[in-house]
């Protein structure tokens, strides 16, 4: 009888405990959402007042009354559908090869030893210095963004994957040849899954770098897609539209971070 | 030599050698070891049994000297190893961990379902056959080890301090289990372990190494009957001297390695 009601007691104690963590969750949450709220409305107020030059600085509310007109005329989401098209493209054309030329050099040392070199001297180089030879070679066609896009997302994504390989602990590699493990189970079962989790940071990486790399991109060499939204409306000095472009990209670069973190964890239930 | 010698190790010495430095980890060990024999290796840490149960598990080659491994069934795997610690890998389930070595040899589904979850259960892990081992004890990832080499089913078992992690009542669970398949598949065990009084319960025969550079400097069949319990052993006069032998041997041992 005393037993049960201490029993209780200690259930009561942890839901406390439990409440408590709740409402400082729920705090922080509040905190996240607040702090662009704030930022929007003190921007607001200050345009508003003109204590900063609503010409360069349009109100929020403006910003937004400008992508509904712009939403309703169409054109904006054919330069939307544009620029999706070329990141998905580009992207996938990117991390495909950068998954297996980084799971080979993690797994060979010979063909990490080969490769590092080379990607270390690529690397640094912006894309987009590259961008007038990608013309060159592969045309002013939708296929050169696409390839813009592969080269700056590959590296990021072959780095991490190499390391996540190499970064694998020893003691797994011993238990997968002592118990039979051939190249094609070492690949499957140890080298894939062990290097997921970096892998998929350099992923991460290479997202928001593709989002940089096609608005700069577009803003340079195309006459289609939001870099270049942005750049004739700033060049015809229409502002408002041109916070319209910018407010996608912002969009669209929390979007695809929230996806990938939600695949994070779907992928990685281990972790 | 006999006829059914399984394992025949000669003149085998492991030197790791970095950068001007080496390490002479183990030194001119000979050994025979039987079919179906129960061998234990008892010496202080860092003497090298890691070492020579890497080497007879293939994933270290010996500097010099030769093995040699009789392999008598060849669709049952040669040998499986308990490793010291971590050899748990962390993004496979139990189920997954323990079916690992079955896998990778291609056998049916059902057959290796029907293994593993008999192991699972034998370890007494039924319960979180779906987890993932962040979400289990020491303890408990030790026994997924422990299930894994068990299913696989080899012809010699190479098991590094298995039960050095549990608590008495799983080790002596797993100890009796372990002498029970011992005894049904009469498979060749090679354990190493810290404890005099695992040896004596477990073993035909004991081996006693020295310090860095690991040498065997003793041998000491035991040929109690057998089941075994502790209660015979303590209470044996002649198993109660060997016990103070082994031990005033290992004092020496580690008292020389400090010096
Ligand atoms: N890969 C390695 N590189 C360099 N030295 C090593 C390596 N593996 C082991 N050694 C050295 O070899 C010696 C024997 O190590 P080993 O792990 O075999 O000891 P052990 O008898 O298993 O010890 P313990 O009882 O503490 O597990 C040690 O001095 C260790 O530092
Ligand atoms: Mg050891």
């Amino acid at each position: 009888m005393k037993e049960q009601q201490l029993n209780e007691s200690a259930i009561q104690v942890e839901k406390e405990e439990f409440k408590k963590r709740q409402r400082r969750d729920k705090l922080k949450q509040l905190l996240t959402i607040s702090s662009p709220i704030f930022i929007l409305l003190l921007w607001e107020l200050l345009s508003r007042t003109a204590l900063i030059d609503p010409r360069f600085f349009p109100p929020p509310t403006k910003i937004l009354a400008t992508l509904y007109q712009m939403g309703l005329s169409g054109e904006l989401f054919t330069h939307l559908q544009v620029s999706l098209l070329r990141i998905f493209a580009g992207f996938l054309l990117g991390v495909i090869p950068a998954i297996c030329i980084g799971l080979l050099m993690g797994m060979y040392s010979p063909i990490r030893h080969f490769f590092s070199p080379l990607i270390m001297a690529l690397m640094p180089i912006p894309t987009l210095a590259m961008l007038p030879i990608i013309l060159i070679v592969f045309g002013i066609g939708e296929f050169s963004k696409m390839v813009t896009i592969a080269i700056s997302v590959f590296f990021p994504v072959a780095i991490n994957t190499a390391a996540g390989v190499t970064n694998i602990d020893n003691i797994y590699v011993d238990v997968a040849k002592n118990y039979g493990a051939n190249a094609k189970h070492f690949f499957f079962k140890i080298a894939l899954p062990g290097s997921l989790p970096v892998m998929l940071e350099g992923i991460q990486m290479g997202q928001a770098i593709a989002l940089l790399t096609i608005v700069a991109a577009e803003m340079i060499g195309a006459n289609s897609g939001i870099g270049y939204v942005i750049w004739m409306n700033y060049k015809a000095f229409l502002l408002p539209e041109m916070y319209v472009g910018l407010v996608l990209i912002s969009f669209f670069g929390y979007f695809f971070s929230l996806v990938i973190r939600g695949l994070q964890s779907k992928l990685l239930p281990w972790k | 030599m006999s006829s059914n010698t399984k394992i025949e190790l000669d003149q085998l010495t492991k030197i790791f050698y970095k950068r001007n430095e080496s390490v002479e980890a183990i030194k001119n060990i000979s050994l025979d070891i039987e079919d179906g024999e129960f061998v234990c290796i008892l010496g202080p840490s860092g003497c090298g049994k890691t070492t020579l149960l890497r080497i007879l598990a293939g994933l270290e080659t010996p500097s010099t000297g030769d093995i040699q491994i009789h392999q008598s069934e060849s669709e049952k795997p040669l040998q499986s190893m308990v490793f010291q610690e971590r050899g748990v890998i962390p993004w496979m389930t139990v189920e997954e961990n323990v079916a690992f070595g079955l896998k990778m040899r291609h056998l049916p589904k059902k057959e290796i379902k029907e293994r593993s979850d008999y192991y699972i259960k034998k370890v007494g892990l039924e319960k979180f056959a779906k987890l993932y081992p962040k979400e289990l004890s020491g303890g408990m990832k030790q026994r997924v080890s422990i299930a894994r080499a068990f299913a696989n089913d080899p012809e010699i078992l190479l098991m590094d301090e298995p039960f050095a992690a549990l608590d008495e009542q799983n080790k002596f669970i797993l100890q009796e289990e372990l002498l029970n398949i011992w005894a049904e598949t009469k498979k060749t065990v090679l354990f190493i372990t810290h404890s005099i009084d695992e040896a004596m319960l477990l073993s035909d025969r004991i081996l006693l190494m020295s310090s860095q550079p690991g040498q065997i400097v003793k041998e000491k069949k035991i040929d109690l009957p057998r089941p075994r319990t502790m209660e015979s052993i303590r209470s044996n006069e002649e198993m109660a001297q060997e016990f103070v032998d082994i031990w005033q041997h290992l004092q020496k041992e580690v008292q020389g390695s400090r010096a």
